[in-house]
């Protein structure tokens, strides 16, 4: 056996599958079923007690979610993945692993409008207290770290704006703290940017955007990059103390470098519950197959568009970092040179009326709120995505009433181009 | 398979092991024997000794408090001196600051065994040089449950990244089966990203 390296498009074929045992099957088969029988009592105990490795019930795992996972994690370049119900899902039980009520965490201001919601309000409710910083400013979260913080949290490109964030200056700084970087991965997908590579320690998806890709499974997925040392002074006592639920087992100890992916299953999606679908899995894992291919041409589609608009009378300014001068493009160079991603905003200069006008007459484009379909996506966050934040904290995070954010499909360009030319021209 | 350690003695990075030379060592190791072995089940050595047992290694409980009982059916054995038999693997379940008595005892033992295995968590250099320096393969902060379970991608199911990959179809695993670890490697050992976060910690401490 050599130790060649298999390159990307191998691994999002290959990884975590194998022919079936039990009947050779080539596909990933989904195992749609509840629960698997013990082969005696002493196995049952085994496998509860996390002893041996093998199935139990499918909220705690499932063969075809398995493939899903270790899919994910050989992309990511991580020791084990765990995939749950969503992208918010995957965010609970990260941090279920790491805060104790009345603990800190450090967030990026510029986020998904969905996850400010949750860290802002729901997290609340749990005593888990956010901390806002601005990706722009990486003084800014050196300032915001307190004894209680635990984590910090980044999305590699940022929502709505397809800004791009510089990993490895927020890693030094939670290096420096003690604390684990949680990088939200969605935007990038691994074929553009491995944030695990730049210091992140967590890598965290929804899965329902470009690796599924295809507008039609739900899915979250957690990585866990095995680089973070949670036994040091008590401050992760889910991973280095003994845990009651199984009679005194410490995780880091027995699990080594995956520990926080076990952490997640066995404390995380055992208790908390929400579950993947098997049938959810295996849509997301035909998907994944064709992720290099699919990202390329989102990327090639959304660098034509973005030049199209820039050039236009009727646009005010476009925020895409693949174009050249884009205060992002420097970042993008160095972080996704294969291309800057294709979720972006721009503004017109008719202001919120005009938005509501082209979201009307494009024919193409959808307007839904999703991002990283094959088709072409179109919304007004003001009114949809952000619009719980107040309007400051719109202007903040980048969803101004006057922009409009764009998920560029993989159609023809010429076609989408013409979609939106006839839009904003009549 | 190539064994590049047999071919000539090299120098170890005990930072990162090739998946051929953890290949070569589980594929060729018969019995073992498991210094500080528990009978506690929800101890890692309890987990490593059962799993071990179970695909059909000949497994020797090692510890001196627990002599005259047995675990799993094997009786414990007070030392390594005590075992009155060859082995080909010693496994060490024992803090970084008391592997060197052990490796120490392991060096009188006539045959030698031919591998020393520390746990996850334990590395002395300065013994794995003196055990390597007679020709004797060396792991450290490592543990053979998730080495054998990740090469033969049986640690699959709980979405461990195995870094392999096969399109063979493999036998539904039974009580003692050996499996087979001849699987494509995606990388050489450890991932790259916790093997430099292993380096950077043993270089601060």
């Amino acid at each position: 056996m050599s130790d060649r390296l298999p390159g990307f498009s191998t691994l999002a074929v290959h990884a975590g599958a194998q022919p079936d045992p039990t009947t050779g099957a080539r596909a990933t088969p989904i195992y749609q079923t509840t629960s698997f029988v013990f082969n005696d009592a002493d196995h049952a105990a085994s496998l509860f007690g996390l002893q041996a490795f093998g199935n139990i019930y499918t909220r705690i795992g499932n063969p075809t979610n398995a493939v899903l996972e270790e899919r994910v994690a050989a992309l990511e370049g991580g020791t084990a993945a765990l995939a749950v119900a969503s992208g918010h899902a995957a965010q609970v039980v990260v941090l279920q692993q790491l805060l104790q009520p009345g603990d800190e965490f450090i967030a990026a201001r510029k986020l998904y409008g969905g996850s400010i919601n949750q860290f802002t309000h729901a997290f609340k409710s749990f005593g888990w207290n956010v901390v806002w910083a601005d990706p722009d400013d990486i003084a800014s979260f050196e300032r915001a770290v307190t004894p209680r913080t635990k984590a910090i949290f980044i999305e590699s490109i940022a929502n709505p704006a397809g800004s791009i964030t510089d990993i490895e200056a927020i890693s030094t700084v939670a290096r420096k703290a003690g604390v684990p970087l949680i990088v939200d991965n969605t935007l990038a997908s691994p074929y553009l940017i491995r944030p695990i590579d730049h210091g992140a320690d967590i890598v965290v998806h929804s899965l329902t955007k470009f690796l599924g890709g295809h507008g039609n499974s739900l899915g979250g997925i957690i990585v866990d990059a095995g680089t973070f040392d949670w036994s040091t002074g008590g401050k992760y006592p889910m991973l280095s103390e003994p845990r009651p639920e199984y009679h005194g087992i410490r995780l880091q100890e027995t699990f080594g470098n995956f520990a926080f992916a076990i952490a997640c299953r066995v404390l995380g999606l055992r208790d908390l519950g929400p579950a993947l679908s098997p049938f959810n899995a295996f849509m997301i894992l035909t998907g994944i197959e064709t992720l290099p291919l699919r990202m390329q041409r989102h990327c090639d589609n959304a660098k034509a568009v973005a030049e199209f608009l820039a050039g236009h009378p009727a646009v005010a300014s476009v925020s895409y970092a693949g174009l050249p001068s884009d205060k992002y493009n420097q970042l993008a160079r160095k972080y996704a040179p294969r291309g800057a991603g294709a979720v972006f905003t721009f503004s017109l200069k008719g202001g919120y009326d005009a938005g509501v006008s082209l979201v009307s007459k494009l024919q193409l484009f959808s307007h839904l709120a999703n991002v990283g379909d094959t088709r072409s996506l179109v919304i007004h966050p003001a009114s949809t995505t952000h619009s719980q934040l107040d309007d400051a904290a719109k202007i903040k995070s980048g969803a101004g009433p006057d922009v409009v954010r764009l998920s560029v499909g993989i159609e023809d360009k010429e076609d989408l181009i013409a979609d939106l030319e006839q839009a904003l021209g009549a | 398979m190539s064994d590049p350690v047999n071919k000539k003695r090299q120098v170890m990075n005990h930072d990162a092991y090739p998946d051929n030379y953890i290949r070569g060592i589980l594929n060729s190791v018969k019995s073992i024997a498991m210094v500080g072995a528990s009978p506690v089940n929800v101890r890692p050595s309890y987990f490593a000794f059962k799993y071990l047992a179970q695909r059909g290694y000949d497994m020797i409980p090692i510890n001196p408090g627990h002599v005259g009982k047995e675990l799993l059916g094997k009786p414990f054995v007070a030392s390594l001196s005590d075992l009155g038999r060859p082995v080909d693997m010693i496994d060490i379940f024992r803090n970084s600051s008391h592997i060197m008595p052990v490796i120490e005892e392991a060096l009188t033992l006539d045959p030698l065994p031919k591998v020393i295995w520390m746990q996850l968590g334990a590395r002395d250099d300065a013994a794995a040089a003196k055990a390597e320096s007679v020709g004797i393969k060396v792991v450290m902060n490592r543990c053979p449950k998730i080495e054998y379970g990740r090469l033969s991608s049986e640690i699959s199911w709980m979405g461990v990244n195995s870094r392999t990959l096969s399109s063979k179809r493999a036998p539904v695993p039974t009580q003692g089966m050996r499996l087979s670890l001849n699987r494509m490697s995606v990388g050489g050992g450890d991932t790259a990203a916790s093997d430099r976060a292993a380096k950077n910690k043993s270089e601060q401490s």
